[in-house]
């Protein structure tokens, strides 16, 4: 199955050099959709089926149909006849190199990385049953199968309550601003 | 001077609109059932099959047509006021003479030809209301259909051959057409 | 080698399933549920509808069921035109956009139990992908349904594709959320993702909406169910709401509603292009009925608990596919019998329905729902 690896990491990485090369910023969004794409996949073969559906579902679905909603509105032609910045090309070209050199140094140095991939492993030395997960997800950890979206909900719930409650009020107080800011007038 | 509607104000039960969606399904469902069930009949009529035919009114414009009187002589006299008047130019005539012989030979004149392309035509009638002579109608055929541009034009036969013979009298204001 | 052989042997079954459902089950659905639509849109309105076309050169009409095929073959010979004034690349990406995830989405639709062939040991699966995350995963591809009518929108590069574009897009991001909280309350109380288990436990325990089994003559059922009846339907009103709503279809068509955007977003398009959008619009409308059927009244399974999932015997695995067509089918003249019922909305009306009422009412329905679940234990 490692074809499929490679072709969807192809298809990430074509369509994210299309993202910065396009001049149409539509086709930037929808290479940026197609990275998406492929990203999804990549997760998918990893076993992680819920990250790799939401990617989609939130990123895909919903996020990237509010950046082209916004794109087509505006005047695209401007964007279309910019001229090159070559100073701005060359920074963000030297950026990347010094990031991909640091990936890399960290990359060698990481032993975790030579396992391979193995998700599996990792995850089947949990408990077989765990509290509170339903009786169909305590078979499937039985069955050395894995139950990714009920494993989610349970940490999220148990170890991760706090930060997910305060990730909830950070979203409350942003739409409560938005709609504030939208308001022109405030009677 | 602008009119000022009223907005009537709805009850609860008319604003969730549930009521009234389930009365419009209700109509239409019924609609259905009674076809089904043969007590309603369907309003479509097939058309080659079945026929308007007798239920065409009156005033109903189809195919221009000559006619020719009791006498069997044409009333056409060629003074091509339809010709003139005819919105599309879909009538073409070339006058001519009555044969020689003919009792009514120093009598008027008579059409050596007399074409209606009926791809022109739009039934409208103005040739049959300029007629002096009341010498063209429009008849109640619609049925006029061909398989080339040339079959789609009526001759001077063709036309006869619709029209038919019309009696009565050359009075272009009386009750009889 | 042997590896890829094996690779190659595991995907035989998915590509029989895929070529069995798609091609030979769900797109003569759509050529015929437009013939369906036709038909019983003529019957409510005290019309005929198309009966002529049957067997060419004869003068058996079949009742009309020709129909489909002649329109196809309009279809295809007709001048496929590209104004000049269009972007082509996205002009020509748009129609098949709409279409393939439509399709995609039927790839986690149980419509069968199982199915015990002979010669063979093991019974199949009747789906093509059992995934864990069946609902989700059909929520992320139906959400990139929207990217066909926008990119047409934009790319035919005229008002009313335009403005037809972008209500879709506003319309359809709208309606997903209440769509994806309306479901919620079917989760909590199934509490599993997997389309398929989700029927299997209604096939035991009675549909979601008619927690009823038989045994003998003597119905059985839990208060608890009968309590949940309540949030379930209010559920199934949102659900089936917003299923209009998503699949673009009349009382909510306003993408395309010829009174005030001529076609909207396939104004431009012609031939083939065209028939992709509207096919793509019924193959929606299929599978949201699949959905809806899966989901609210219990897949493929026969009411009260009778029959089997077909793993015991060939004869109950194909009358469960075969209740489960005929649900669907149910479902569609459904969708035809509303769209031929009820006028359009307003767009304001449309939106204030879906963000005022039917986001607060499908939250407080998730909450009405847990409280039920925890007073039960
Ligand atoms: S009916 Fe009108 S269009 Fe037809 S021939 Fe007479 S004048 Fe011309
Ligand atoms: S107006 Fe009458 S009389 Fe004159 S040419 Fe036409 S049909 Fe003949």
């Amino acid at each position: 199955m490692e074809v499929l690896f490679y072709i969807f990491s192809a298809i990430m990485i074509v369509s994210g050099l299309g993202v910065v090369a396009s001049r149409n910023p539509v086709t930037s969004a929808m290479c940026l959709v197609g990275s998406f794409l492929g990203l999804a996949a990549l997760f998918i073969q990893l076993d992680a089926f819920f990250i790799g559906i939401i990617q989609i579902l939130v990123y895909a679905g919903a996020v990237m149909v509010l950046f082209l909603f916004i794109i087509m509105l505006l005047d695209l032609k401007a964007e279309e006849k910019k001229s090159v910045n070559y100073m701005a090309f060359a920074g963000g070209l030297i950026l990347a190199l010094i990031f991909m050199v640091q990936l890399s140094a960290v990359l060698s140095n990481f032993e975790a990385g030579d396992v391979g991939f193995t998700p599996r492993q990792a995850q089947l030395t949990l408990d077989k049953d765990l509290a509170g997960l339903p009786e169909s997800a305590n078979e499937k950890l039985r069955e050395d199968k894995l139950p990714d979206v009920h494993l989610v909900g349970r940490m999220i719930f148990t170890k991760y309550n706090f930060p997910l409650q305060v990730v909830g009020v950070l979203l409350l107080v942003s739409t409560v601003g938005v709609i504030i800011l939208s308001k022109r007038k405030l009677s | 001077m602008a009119i000022v509607v009223k907005r009537p104000k709805l009850s609860i039960l008319e604003k969730m609109y549930l009521p009234g969606i389930i009365k419009g399904l209700w109509i239409t469902l019924s609609h259905a059932i009674n076809r089904l069930r043969g007590k309603s009949k369907k309003v479509t009529m097939q058309y080659p099959e079945e026929k308007w035919d007798d239920q065409l009114p009156e005033y109903y414009r189809g195919a221009p047509a000559l006619v020719t009187d009791e006498q069997g002589r044409e009333r056409c006299v060629s003074c091509q006021l339809c010709e003139f008047i005819c919105p599309p130019r879909a009538i073409k005539i070339i006058p001519g003479e009555i044969e020689k012989g003919d009792t009514w030979e120093k009598v008027e004149k008579q059409p050596a030809t007399f074409d209606i392309d009926m791809i022109r035509c739009i039934y409208c009638g103005m040739c049959e209301e300029v007629c002096p002579e009341q010498a063209i109608y429009l008849r109640k055929d619609y049925v006029i259909t061909g398989e080339s541009r040339e079959e789609m034009v009526h001759d001077k036969d063709k036309l006869y051959e619709i029209g038919g013979v019309r009696v009565g009298l050359v009075n272009k204001w009386n009750e009889l057409k | 080698m042997t590896e890829l052989l094996t690779i190659l042997y595991s995907l035989i079954e998915p590509t029989i399933k895929i070529v069995v459902l798609v091609f030979m089950v769900i797109l003569p659905m759509v050529a015929y549920s437009v013939y369906a639509e036709r038909r019983f849109s003529a019957l409510l309105q005290d019309r005929v509808g198309p009966n002529r076309v049957g067997i060419p050169f004869t003068k058996i009409s079949l009742a009309g069921l020709g129909q489909p095929m002649a329109d196809g073959l309009k279809f295809i010979l007709k001048e496929d035109l590209t104004p000049g004034h269009v972007r082509k690349f996205y002009y020509w990406l748009a129609p098949a956009l709409t279409m393939v995830p439509a399709l995609l989405t039927c790839a986690v639709l149980p419509f069968g139990g199982h199915l015990k062939l002979p010669f063979f040991d093991e019974p199949f699966q009747m789906v093509i992908a059992d995934l864990d995350v069946g609902i989700l995963f059909v929520f992320a591809i139906a959400s990139l349904g929207v990217y066909g009518i926008v990119l047409a929108g934009w790319a035919s590069n005229s008002k009313y594709p335009f403005i037809g574009g972008v209500r879709s897009s506003s319309q359809m991001i709208s309606y997903e959320i209440s769509l994806g909280l309306s479901v919620i309350p079917i989760l909590m109380i199934y509490g599993d993702l997997n389309l398929g288990s989700i029927v299997q436990q209604q096939h035991e325990k009675g549909w979601a909406l008619l927690p009823v089994t038989l045994d003998g003559f003597m119905p059985v059922f839990s208060f608890r169910d009968i309590v949940l009846l309540v949030p379930l339907l209010i559920s199934f009103v949102i659900f089936v709401t917003s299923l209009f709503a998503e699949t673009n279809r009349l009382p909510f068509d306003l993408p395309e509603c010829e009174t005030e955007l001529v076609a909207g977003y396939h104004t431009e398009y012609s031939s083939m292009k065209f028939a992709l959008f509207f096919l793509g619009e019924y193959a929606a409308m299929i599978i949201g009925s699949g959905f809806a059927v899966t989901l609210f009244l219990g897949g493929w399974s026969l009411p009260f608990g009778w029959g089997g999932n077909g793993e015991e015997s060939l004869f109950w695995g194909l009358v469960a596919i075969g209740t489960f067509f005929a649900k669907v089918i149910g479902f569609i003249l459904f969708f035809i019998w509303v769209r031929w019922s009820i006028p359009r909305f307003r767009y304001d009306q449309l939106m204030r329905l879906g963000w005022v009422f039917f986001f607060e009412i499908a939250l407080f329905n998730i909450l009405l729902t847990a409280g039920i679940l925890m007073f039960f234990g």
